[in-house]
């Protein structure tokens, strides 16, 4: 093989790259995130529903908020049928985030878990944050 | 079974397409709301052109356009940057002789020159920024509002080359360490986006007037230009108004009542 | 054939690595623009496109000169451009990728960019400008390597290529004319909206372009074995005599229909560039450096005499291009902001970390050119070495 050391020593530093994310985190363990939903709005509720059920929040909340987004900014659709019926107000700020208004006990707990930043906060925030 | 190397990298090629083509199909058809499941809000307040009618004989006092300006700003959040390089606003004042820089006077009352007009964006019925925008972010709703989307704009500021009257701004940078006051029941904008007056959308869904409207105290109506008996049509029929830049074609939606010079 | 930008003298490397310090130095700048916002530029308000956008605009018409040595060879035969046209579509690829990245710098939410595909909006200029942008950076790429690429092995090309040089070259007409569209299209703009805003464009472009052209063949010249030859460059003087007595004419025409018609709103903007308004006037010293630099290089090229002379058609060269730099990358830009719509006079000039950022992108533009120049000429010289220079 010609340039054999030059390509060793070149296929060494490139593993020590790739593998880095995999030895770094070896034997850390992080907890199971635990989103927490004991917000005085929720308290208060007597039945304590979201807008879906758990299951399909968990999987598809993103989707439905960009389905949101569209339907209320961009066609004047604010009002939404959920499926048990029951018709919301379409707010993110206003709907979700007043009975979810503890982000960082929430929100953060499977985002950071994730690792995944949406960059929605900057500009939405719960009705908490405000005061600053 | 030998295959030569550029077949091969033929082949490949055209399957990766082919996979991606077929996965654009999948995520297409992802996210298409049901017609059913969303509708507008029976309570808010509907037409086919909303317009505005701003009389400046009700405008007398610093206080009269300050109360107005406040209301809107406030409401929305929007910033205070504090200087003009920076600045962010939805609706200002300046005098008639720059507001209406196409009615060159300069035989007007002084009092008229310098009379302060209220100025904000015209939801004009032939936006030019909304014709420039490569991403649909600013765009004309049924009722006639020049809306924008922060989700989606991408901050290129053709739409600010475009208005002919200077009504949007840009988030140089993160607006909110310089919003005073937060009201929790709106949205900020982020750094990046472009901005501007919105008629109140969130406010007409829930059946009232803008904040700015309702602040004027008389001197701003608003209504439906397209309702022959709307508030806004009696005015226009009994008064002379003017637009501004109206030759550009571009039909704004604002009209002025400029008054005399003992409105002034 | 990339592999020949991997060999090179010292001094090949050493620019190579000069630039890519900058380009290193002006992405930290970038990344401090990123998280900060736009508002470490000049850029304000009522000026609300700058530096950024002006380079663009001027990158696009240099882009679009390749067509100045493609409609003579592959139209006209004019077989005296056959070992540079590969050159001009070189130069055209750094120059659109230079276009790219001054629109994605300068772009508030750059990370949103692919809005613009998902959400395609024909009815807006700049949806074709991204379109005709990347097609004409493609075209470029796939044409210049391919010819190049049979070139050196001393056969004519695919036949494919043929049909794709030939639409390179309305193609290039319509990036320039697209990017004019920008400005030409605007109701509250009247310093834009004219009708010759693309026939402007144009003319500087086939002025600019092969102006610069002309300089990186005789830089190609002193520091290769490749000589492109005298008659080329001749011929392409030509072209840029033309095209600049083209564009100064244009001009004129503009002022014309401003200052005789004495409509405020056309005139003022003018005023601002030229003698300044309402007491400001950072530019006015800028753009009469762009007028003498224009009458100089006229002197130079309309008379053969000095444009024979390859030492005095470099420096009518130069006064174009930077004539011209200022004139499209800067002056055009802040006229059409200046004054505002309410004609008032806000100012602008650019900032440290502004300039910092367009430093690095020429640079990555003066690399992928140095890169694609080196493999180019490696494939000339050793035509040269070998004999078997296929004289077209």
């Amino acid at each position: 093989m010609y340039d054999a050391g030059k390509i060793l020593i070149g296929l060494i530093i490139f593993l020590a790259f790739a593998t880095y994310p995999f030895y770094s985190n070896m034997g850390k363990a992080v907890a199971k995130p635990e989103p927490k939903l004991d917000t005085p709005v929720i308290q208060k509720m007597e039945v304590k529903k979201c807008v879906e059920s758990k299951e399909f929040m968990r999987a598809e909340h993103m989707q439905l908020l960009n389905q949101w987004r569209d339907a209320a900014l961009r066609r004047g659709e604010r009002l939404y049928k959920a499926s048990d019926g029951r018709t919301i107000q379409i707010s993110f700020q206003n709907q979700c985030l007043k009975c979810h208004s503890n982000k960082k006990k929430f929100c953060d707990e499977c985002h950071s878990y994730a690792a995944v930043k949406p960059y929605c906060w900057d500009c939405h925030f719960a009705p908490k944050e405000a005061k600053r | 079974m030998s295959i030569s190397r550029r077949d091969f990298l033929k082949i490949a090629g055209l399957s990766g397409l082919g996979i991606g083509f077929s996965a654009t199909d999948l995520l297409w058809k992802r996210g298409r709301a049901d017609a059913v499941e969303y509708m507008p809000s029976p309570k808010g307040l509907t037409a086919k052109r909303w317009a505005m009618v701003v009389d400046l004989r009700k405008f007398r006092t610093e206080e009269d356009y300050k109360r107005v300006i406040d209301a809107c700003h406030r409401i929305h959040n929007v910033p205070d940057f504090g200087n003009p390089k920076d600045e962010v606003k939805w609706i200002w004042t300046e005098t008639f002789e720059h507001a209406f820089p196409y009615q060159r006077n300069e035989y007007l009352p002084e009092g008229i020159q310098e009379k302060k007009a209220l100025l904000f964006c015209n939801h004009c019925d032939n936006p030019p920024c909304v014709r420039v925008c490569p991403t649909k972010a600013t765009f004309k709703r049924r009722d006639g509002i020049v809306a924008q989307d922060y989700h989606r704009c991408i901050g290129c500021r053709f739409c600010m080359a475009a208005c002919p009257f200077g009504s949007r701004s840009f988030n140089w940078r993160d607006p909110r360490p310089f919003i005073k006051e937060m009201n929790p029941e709106f949205p900020t904008r982020t750094k990046g986006v472009v901005e501007k007056c919105n008629f109140c959308v969130e406010r007409l869904a829930k059946g009232l007037k803008p904040a700015c409207v309702v602040a004027s105290n008389g001197g701003m109506i608003f209504g439906d230009l397209a309702d022959p008996d709307s508030e806004v049509r009696e005015i226009l029929k009994t008064h002379y108004t003017l637009r501004r830049k109206a030759e550009l074609g571009t039909r704004p939606s604002v009209f002025y009542i400029i008054g005399g010079e003992e409105d002034a | 054939m990339l592999e020949k930008a991997l060999i090179g003298s010292r001094r090949y490397w050493g620019w190579i690595f000069f630039l890519l310090a900058v380009i290193g130095v002006g992405f930290i700048f970038y990344l401090r623009q990123f998280s900060y916002g736009l508002g470490l530029t000049g850029m304000s308000r009522d000026v609300s496109w700058g530096l950024y956008i002006g380079q663009f605009t001027f990158l696009v018409g240099v882009a679009a000169s390749a067509v100045m040595l493609v409609i003579p060879y592959y139209l006209h035969d004019f077989k005296k451009f056959g070992k540079i046209v590969i050159l001009g579509e070189f130069l055209a690829v750094s120059a659109v990728t230079m276009c790219m990245l001054f629109i994605f710098v300068d772009m508030g939410q750059p990370i949103r960019i692919m809005n613009v595909v998902l959400h395609p909006t024909p009815n807006s200029i700049m949806f074709w400008d991204a379109l005709v942008l990347n097609g004409y950076l493609f075209l470029n790429i796939v044409i210049g390597w391919t010819t190049l690429s049979a070139d050196r092995k001393g056969v004519a090309p695919p036949s494919w290529v043929k049909p794709l040089i030939y639409l390179s070259i309305p193609w290039a007409v319509s990036i320039h004319t697209v990017t004019a569209f920008l400005y030409a299209g605007l109701p509250g703009r009247p310093f834009w909206l004219s009708a010759i805003m693309a026939a402007r464009f144009l003319a500087s472009a086939f002025a600019a372009g092969p102006a610069f052209l002309i300089i990186l063949a005789l830089i190609v010249r002193k520091l290769t074995k490749f000589d492109p030859g005298k008659e080329p460059i001749q011929a392409l003087g030509k072209i840029v005599t033309y095209a600049m007595i083209a564009n100064v004419f244009f001009l004129l025409l503009e002022v014309f229909t401003a200052f005789y018609s004495r409509i405020p709103g056309h005139m003022s903007s003018f005023e601002y560039l030229y003698a300044g308004l309402d007491g400001h006037g950072k530019l006015v010293p800028l753009m009469w450096v762009s007028v003498v630099l224009a009458a100089v290089s006229l002197v130079l090229l309309i008379n053969p005499g000095t444009r024979r002379k390859e030492s005095l058609l470099v420096v009518a060269c130069a006064a174009v291009f930077v004539s011209l730099w200022i004139d499209k990358g800067f002056g055009l830009i802040v006229g059409g902001f200046v004054p505002n719509p309410f004609e008032r006079v806000t100012e602008y000039w650019p900032t440290m970390p502004e300039t910092m950022i367009t430093i690095a992108v020429w640079a990555v533009g003066l690399l992928v050119l140095t890169v694609l120049y080196k493999v180019a000429i490696s494939v000339r010289e050793a035509q040269l070495e070998s004999g078997t220079d296929s004289s077209h």
